[in-house]
């Protein structure tokens, strides 16, 4: 199966151009004016094997065709899913559905209906990365290897078919002196050339390593798309919301109950014209208020020894800290961030006992609306009990008093309010300016007093263990990009062969400075510079064009 | 301190129309034949001119930079700027590689175009809201637009290339599309006589109308309104009556912008073939009569090899670590994160089908070109009309 060249280099089959000394091995090959270089003429397995189903897939993966339309069909994808918000960026208080089609009418509810309303998570999004990802491993593995080997094993003195046919190509006569010759090498050698010498032939080479940035980046692609797919493995990543009232301590979630979290204050600042000075004036006068802190000042504890059901774990202070926007608190790999917040939530209301004719008051109760007792004793034979709290009142679909959620909106009690005279109580429905008396005109009731009211602040506890993964791929991604953008292969080779010396060079890009150096190694050393052969076509076809 | 950083801005703008007028002559003295090798005298002070226009943008980015307390990145007037700054930078860098004057004849006047645009936003100094409070901010953005603005000149190559590779004798798809390059550019100094003409007139036009949740609202019209508000009702006395009315969803105010700046432009357009009596990119074909085409194309490839890494650190590494500090993910699908995805993307693509697919020349230069319109769309159509959570743009 493998091909020996008459250099007596052994070749794989399907090699276009021998690995050592650069003779045009395939037939086909022959009849071109200037060599395809692109892979060193290396045999590629995509390029020698098309038979079983195995070879078919990784000759369709390798294609650098099939990874460019891949490409495009995800950038076009893409674009897609920027014509109308996607659907984490909608408000999330009516169904996705009816936001769209309210929003953008027909073409919402289609965008909707077609799925581009999550697009960047849906399967064929998923999979058109997975075909990249799948892509990438292939093209690289298919020409990697094969142009390792025929870099590694070039040999100095190259065939005469192979140096004729490079793009920058070119004959002189013997230097008549030795010194020449080695102002030749001098010169190479002060542009960093690696020099070969064999049988007076010479091959300058530099900057191979800049052949591998290609793979070095793709390894840093495959890299983070493993990353990302790392989410999916469970303890990776945490996302989880935390609201803390100001003066509450509560368990942060994912960290098993170990640390707890108070928060001391949440403050909102605005710019101020005259503190922050005049330059912001014409801005903030044309904005309004423009928010300068978002601000959460709070106290870290962590738990001690074991929690026994039903008591108050022992906390100890850890430290306290100051979470805003762009700077998390961060234990033990977790973060925690400052995302969104609520002024002025209710927190406590405080009601008088009051006599409705007189207005006698018989003593005051304050009710904590997040944890209410459920019965306010007050002197002299007067109590009041808490029969039913709402903290978010509405009536539900059967018109009966229901609760939206948790948090103190709007709250509303049943109190039954207990007195000398009405030993079997009095029952009274109350809510914010709305008082109900179920059970017939009472004597009592419950007289609304004042509000204290605090700053809620909204947390996103993070964890995200990928982090490290994708840091590494982008690092290694740069790095590759880098060394393949900004360095070039370059390559002279001087054959001697007989009264001549024949001189051909090749890089893998930017192919002007490659001209230019080799003026500058050339001069006070007799030979010429090579020629361009592809531009003399090029400049040919233009003109010909031009007078055609 | 406001006030000398402005003034900076302007020396750098006159410099910069200077500097093209003068590598245009220093293409004119080699035609004429008075001086045929390398830098001639034009070229030599042309580029010493570009050179002072930056450093007095420099300037004028630091003293801002010292008013503000903030990298001068923050708001649309203020990064777009810089990003003409930025592809000053770039030009006067690929100048020093390959020494060729007609490449300024062709970037400097992009990049005036870019500043000229950047001027008809709110030149205000603004605060920082919380979330653009870091470091990143110029570390990201700085780094963005010069990757952008290094790719920026692979335009204005493909741009050269395409002026002196495209037949004009005979009328084609390829002539076709060319003349829409041109016909783009145009329509922005289009958008900037509009904007400033009526600003120097201070025409106002106050209308109420209904917007799209049903509520009363008002707009202000700084040009007259040829489109109009959902139900307008115009209140300012004297003012143009709308000839269409949008509904709801659309921002009038925006689009009638957009038609503006399109009719004018197309208005210079014919101005322009009227008195050239040919097509503008015919009428360049003479500056670029003495280009080397594998140069243009070497410079153009090379810009986008020197660019994508800075692109992709700056648009996309730099901008997820400061996305998982400030919004706790490093991705989102934000619609300017998956625009940075698809600029990235495009050039991606770019470079595989030069290096394997063995697009060269013009089709290379074509790709730079859409390259560039991706780059403006990301730029314009994302901040003004998609925005999102960048959307710190403005009106």
């Amino acid at each position: 199966m493998n091909v020996k060249c008459e250099c007596g280099h052994v070749n794989p089959h399907g090699t276009v151009l021998c690995e050592s000394c650069g003779k045009v091995l395939e037939e086909k090959e022959k009849d071109k004016k200037l060599l395809d270089m692109r892979y060193e003429g290396s045999a590629r397995r995509s390029q020698t094997y098309n038979k079983t189903i195995i070879d078919k897939i990784w000759n369709f993966f390798s294609s650098v065709k099939v990874g460019v339309w891949l490409i495009v069909i995800t950038l076009l994808a893409s674009i897609l899913g920027t014509i109308l918000p996607q659907s984490m960026y909608i408000p999330q208080t009516i169904p996705a559905v009816e936001h769209y089609e309210n929003e953008y009418g027909w073409f919402g509810r289609l965008y909707y209906e077609l799925g581009f309303h999550n697009l960047y998570s849906s399967w064929w999004y998923l999979l058109l990365i997975a075909l990249i990802g799948v892509s990438l491993v292939i093209c690289s593995l298919d020409r990697v290897i094969p142009l390792y080997r025929a870099l590694n094993n070039q040999r100095v003195e190259r065939h005469e078919g192979f140096l004729k046919r490079q793009r920058l190509y070119g004959i002189s006569d013997v230097p008549q002196n030795q010194e020449m010759v080695t102002t030749l090498i001098a010169n190479m050698k002060s542009k960093r050339y690696k020099i070969r010498e064999e049988n007076g032939n010479i091959l300058a080479e530099k900057n191979r390593f800049a052949r591998w940035g290609p793979y070095v980046n793709h390894i840093g692609l495959i890299i983070f798309l493993i990353g990302g797919m790392l989410r999916f493995v469970p303890g990776m990543y945490v996302d989880e919301t935390l609201w803390l009232r100001e003066g509450e301590t509560k368990t942060i979630p994912a960290t098993d109950g170990q640390y707890y979290l108070k928060n001391n204050q949440f403050i909102v600042e605005l710019y101020d014209k005259e503190k922050d000075g005049e330059v912001f004036e014409q801005a903030l006068d044309r904005a309004g208020g423009v928010v300068k802190t978002y601000q959460a000042d709070v106290t870290l504890y962590k738990r001690q020894g074991e929690t026994v059901a039903g008591e108050q774990p022992e906390l100890e202070k850890v430290r306290d800290a100051e979470i805003r926007v762009n700077e998390p608190l961060k234990i033990d790999g977790l973060a925690l961030y400052q995302v969104d917040y609520k002024l002025n939530e209710l927190h406590k209301m405080a009601f008088t006992l009051q006599n409705k004719e007189t207005g006698e008051e018989f003593g005051e109760i304050l009710i904590d609306l997040n944890n209410p007792e459920k019965q306010y004793d007050l002197e002299n034979g007067y109590s009041v009990q808490v029969k039913s709290y709402f903290p978010d009142f509405e009536f539900n679909e059967d018109g009966e008093p229901a609760t939206k959620s948790r948090v103190p909106n709007n709250p509303a009690f049943v109190f039954e309010m207990t007195a000398p005279d009405k030993p079997e109580g009095e029952v009274s429905f109350v809510a914010i300016q709305e008082t109900i008396e179920p059970l017939g005109d009472n004597k009592y009731k419950m007289a609304f007093k004042a509000v204290e009211t605090k700053n809620v602040s909204g947390l996103t506890v993070r964890k995200d263990s990928t982090l490290w993964f994708l840091g590494i791929g982008g690092l290694i991604f740069m790095i590759g990009v880098a060394q393949g953008a900004y360095w070039n292969h370059r390559r002279i080779w001087i054959r001697r062969i007989g009264d001549k010396v024949w001189v051909a060079g090749h890089t893998n890009k930017n192919w002007h400075g490659l001209k230019r150096e080799i003026e500058v190694v050339f001069e006070g050393t007799g030979l010429n510079v090579p020629k361009d052969q592809q531009q003399d076509e090029v400049e040919g076809k233009v003109k010909g064009e031009n007078h055609g | 301190m406001v006030e000398l950083s402005g003034n900076l801005l302007y020396v750098a703008f006159i410099a910069y129309l200077v500097a093209t007028a003068f590598f245009g002559g220093s293409i004119k003295a080699k035609k004429d034949g008075q001086k045929v090798e390398g830098k001639n005298k034009w070229a030599k002070l042309a580029i010493i001119i570009t050179i002072i226009g930056f450093v007095a943008q420099v300037g004028y980015f630091i003293t801002r930079w010292i008013a503000a307390g903030h990298a001068p990145v923050s708001n649309l007037f203020e990064f777009t700027t810089f990003f003409g700054m930025c592809l000053v930078g770039a030009f006067i860098f690929i100048y020093y590689i390959y020494k060729t004057p007609w490449l300024g004849v062709f970037t400097l006047p992009v990049a005036i175009l870019i500043i000229a645009y950047a001027s008809m936003f709110p030149r205000d100094i603004s605060p920082l809201i919380p979330a653009l409070q870091s470091d990143w901010l110029h570390i990201h953005v700085t780094t963005a637009a010069l990757g952008q603005a290094i790719l920026a000149i692979s335009f204005a190559a493909g741009i050269i290339y395409l002026v002196k590779a495209v037949d004009q004798s005979v009328s084609s798809k390829r002539t076709f599309w060319l003349e829409m390059v041109m016909y783009s550019l145009v329509s922005v100094v289009g958008f900037i006589l509009v904007t400033s003409g009526f600003s120097m007139a201070n025409y106002e036009a106050t209308f109420n109308y209904i917007d799209k949740e049903g509520v009363e609202a008002v707009y202000e019209y700084q040009i007259p309104a040829v489109i109009g508000p959902n139900e307008g009702e115009l209140i300012t006395d004297g003012r143009f009556e709308p000839l269409i009315e949008t509904p709801a969803i659309i921002n009038s105010k925006k689009l009638n912008t957009v038609i503006w700046s399109l009719v004018v432009g197309l208005a210079l357009y014919w101005i322009l073939r009227l008195v050239l009596r040919k097509r503008i990119a015919a009428s360049l074909q003479p500056l670029v009569k003495n280009i080397n085409l594998d140069l243009v194309d070497e410079i153009s490839y090379r810009s986008v090899l020197i660019g994508f890494p800075v692109f992709t650190l700056g648009a996309l590494i730099f901008a997820m670590i400061w996305a998982q500090i400030a919004w706790t993910r490093f991705w989102g699908w934000d619609p300017k994160e998956v625009w940075a995805l698809i600029t990235w993307l495009f050039y991606a693509a770019f470079l595989h089908l030069r290096l394997s697919k063995g697009w060269h020349g013009e089709r290379s230069a074509w790709l730079a070109i859409i390259g560039f319109f991706i780059i403006m769309f990301n730029l314009i159509v994302v901040n003004l009309v998609i925005a999102g959570l960048h959307s710190y743009a403005g009106s």
